[in-house]
């Protein structure tokens, strides 16, 4: 078992170098003559002092450290850890598109206008859409987006008292926070027993005050919302509108579209969703559509083409403006758009349903030995409770570590919270049945190590870099400078 | 049970604790909500002076798990808040009944006392909850 090691500061000795500059062939001046007395430093500036094959195998060594997709299975609920093409890379890449320069005249950016301009095409086929906008750098950011642009729709109609955003409890996480952000109330939403919206609470809720429902569907319990029609017709009779996180967008490409269900403005997550890499902080994307009636207040600029020539219009004098420096995350969207064109039509419907398949095969595998609370058919993903476990002495997040010692990246734990110590499961499509069953195999085995001794698992875990961390702590007293001794 | 309840006061289904001082009243969170909760490692408290809704998020509670609000188990106006937990947010696991009152009010409403529950009551609630 490899531990933590020492940090460059600390692996630092006096004296020691790593270049050799050579002699100043200009004339040396005091310090003094260019930068005045009152803004130079007066502390030592304690850089750490180390050999060039020291720092490289400090970090070479650090890389090997790293999870991803690449490394293992990484069934984080609600992430879609789908494999990510290294075609997209190479696309990415593309010396025309990787060396531009964003504030390039139009005519010599032609292909990537072309792109941006059929990547929306293709996203607005895919989800049943008018138009999209490529600004927003990933699915929260599309969220605000979107509500700031309902929020313009609304306002440009005179309607001022609608201050209210609806969320279901199974929505996606961050759907709260962005209600908050942009400045609206948020009404919870029960479930039924189905785990499905509680479409009676919904009406009783829904008036004047209504700008939106927020619905993610299928809900983060991997749960179709089949009275989806009924929904629409309850927000739009009250004037509402209705906005689609498409975090679960995996579930359903080429079976149904967010736009024929009734939504007003949707967001994808293509980092999810089109394979670009994700975890650690992105960059990712994450694109808004809209119906008709939204695109006066869509952000500027859009790619427009006429007689073959594309251009970017800012011509929308009711723009909520910009929400991306330029154009958005350019180089996400290249190998997005590189990822449909390699699945092809055909090939999304596909990729959804064995995400489902995997889903709902690992589902059946897992509920012999996890508690199940949602027992039917799932979409992509599925949340176990580790209810009985935590009884025992070993709860969510201990099954999690367990997992960690074992080499699988665990799931997503505690959330969603209307499932008491969740485990959220999402496999995605591109996972093989001997990864499902190797997962659910050392599932089996974890609950067999609590049966046995719950204590040590709780303790867990013990073949990784660090052991069990104090997330209290790191709350509530974070360490995050280098400070010397 | 596994629960610690205090004789005397009144609890709501969202698992807070109400105690009754005339027309004031002091608002913690349960022992059964510190549990599920886990760590408590931030508290987010209400302004004194700020109007309070019966049902509605007055304070927010954080752990290592999860950020949940806090429901004003009544309506009416904070008079004080408890700003030890601001330092000391662990407060509410180790003493959720005592040292951890998270703010007292004056309340508007009487009538909405009907809503909460008593001891008995409320610990016949935590075993439905655990038998759901």
């Amino acid at each position: 078992m490899r531990k933590s090691k020492a940090l460059l500061f600390e692996m630092s000795r006096s004296g020691r170098q790593g270049y050799s500059l050579p002699s100043c062939d200009v004339p040396v001046k005091p310090l003094e003559q260019i930068v005045p007395h009152s803004l130079q430093r007066s502390s030592d500036l304690d850089l750490p002092e180390l050999s060039e094959v020291e720092v490289i195998r400090h970090y070479t060594e650090l890389s090997t450290r790293n999870f991803g997709v690449d490394t293992g299975f990484y069934p984080l609920g609600s992430c879609t850890m789908k494999y990510n093409p290294k075609v997209n890379e190479e696309a990415a890449m593309l010396p025309g598109f990787a060396y531009m320069h964003p504030c390039q005249p139009e005519e010599t950016a032609q292909g990537a206008l072309e792109l941006l301009y059929n990547m929306e095409q293709d996203l607005i086929e895919l989800t049943g859409m008018d138009r999209f906008t490529l600004q927003p750098a990933a699915g929260a950011h599309g969220e605000l987006t979107g509500l700031m642009l309902i929020q313009a729709y609304h306002r440009s109609r005179g309607d001022n008292k609608r201050n209210k955003v609806l969320i279901p409890l199974s929505a996606h996480g961050t759907n709260p926070a962005t209600v908050s952000m942009a400045g609206y109330e948020v009404v919870q939403i029960p479930c039924d027993d189905r785990g499905l919206v509680d479409l009676e609470a919904l009406k009783a809720v829904v008036d004047e005050t209504t700008s939106a429902l927020m619905l993610t569907n299928p809900s983060t319990l991997g749960l179709f919302e089949e009275e989806i029609v009924a929904i629409a017709k309850a927000i739009h009779e009250a004037g509402g509108l209705l906005y689609y996180d498409g975090a679960n967008m995996n579930a359903i490409m080429g079976y149904t579209r967010p736009g024929d269900m009734g939504f007003d403005v949707v967001h994808l997550n293509i980092h999810k969703t089109f394979a670009t890499p994700h975890g650690g902080g992105g960059p990712g994307g994450g694109p808004v559509g809209v119906k008709e009636r939204l695109i006066p207040f869509l952000p500027v600029p859009l790619v427009e083409k006429n007689d073959n020539q594309f251009s970017f219009n800012y011509d929308l004098p009711d723009s909520i403006g910009k929400i991306h420096s330029f154009y958005g995350n350019f180089g996400v969207v290249i190998k997005a758009y590189t990822y449909l064109k390699m699945m092809g039509a055909q090939g999304l419907k596909q990729a959804s349903g064995d995400a489902v398949l995997n889903a709902n095969y690992l589902m059946n595998l897992l509920k012999k030995t996890y508690y199940l609370p949602y027992d039917r058919y799932c979409k992509h993903e599925f949340v176990l409770s580790a209810r009985p476990e935590k009884k025992k002495g070993a709860g969510a997040g201990d099954i999690a570590k367990a997992l960690l010692d074992r080499g699988f990246h665990p799931p997503t734990v505690y959330f969603p919270l209307i499932v008491e110590e969740a485990l959220m499961i999402e496999p995605t499509e591109t996972e093989s049945k001997e990864t499902l069953d190797a997962f659910a195999k050392t599932m089996e085995d974890i609950a067999k190590d609590i049966d046995r001794d719950a204590e040590k698992v709780a303790h867990g875990p013990y073949n990784t870099v660090v052991g069990r961390l104090d997330e209290v702590r790191a709350a509530r007293n974070p360490i995050l400078r280098w400070t010397k001794k | 049970m596994d629960y610690k309840t205090i004789d005397g006061l009144k609890y709501t289904k969202k698992h807070e604790w109400v105690r009754l001082e005339g027309n004031a009243a002091v608002i913690g969170l349960c022992d059964y909500a510190q549990d599920k909760l886990g760590e408590i490692v931030f508290v987010e408290l209400p302004d004194v002076g700020a109007e309070v809704l019966a049902g509605k998020s007055a304070a927010v509670i954080e752990s290592v798990k999860a950020v949940a609000d806090l429901y004003s188990p009544l309506s009416g106006t904070v008079t004080e808040i408890n700003e030890e937990l601001l330092d000391q947010p662990e407060l509410i696991n180790s003493d959720p009944y005592g040292e951890a009152w998270v703010y007292k009010m004056e309340i508007s409403d009487e009538s909405e006392m009907a809503n909460l529950m008593d001891k008995a009551e409320y610990e016949k609630f935590i075993v439905e909850e655990e038998e759901k």
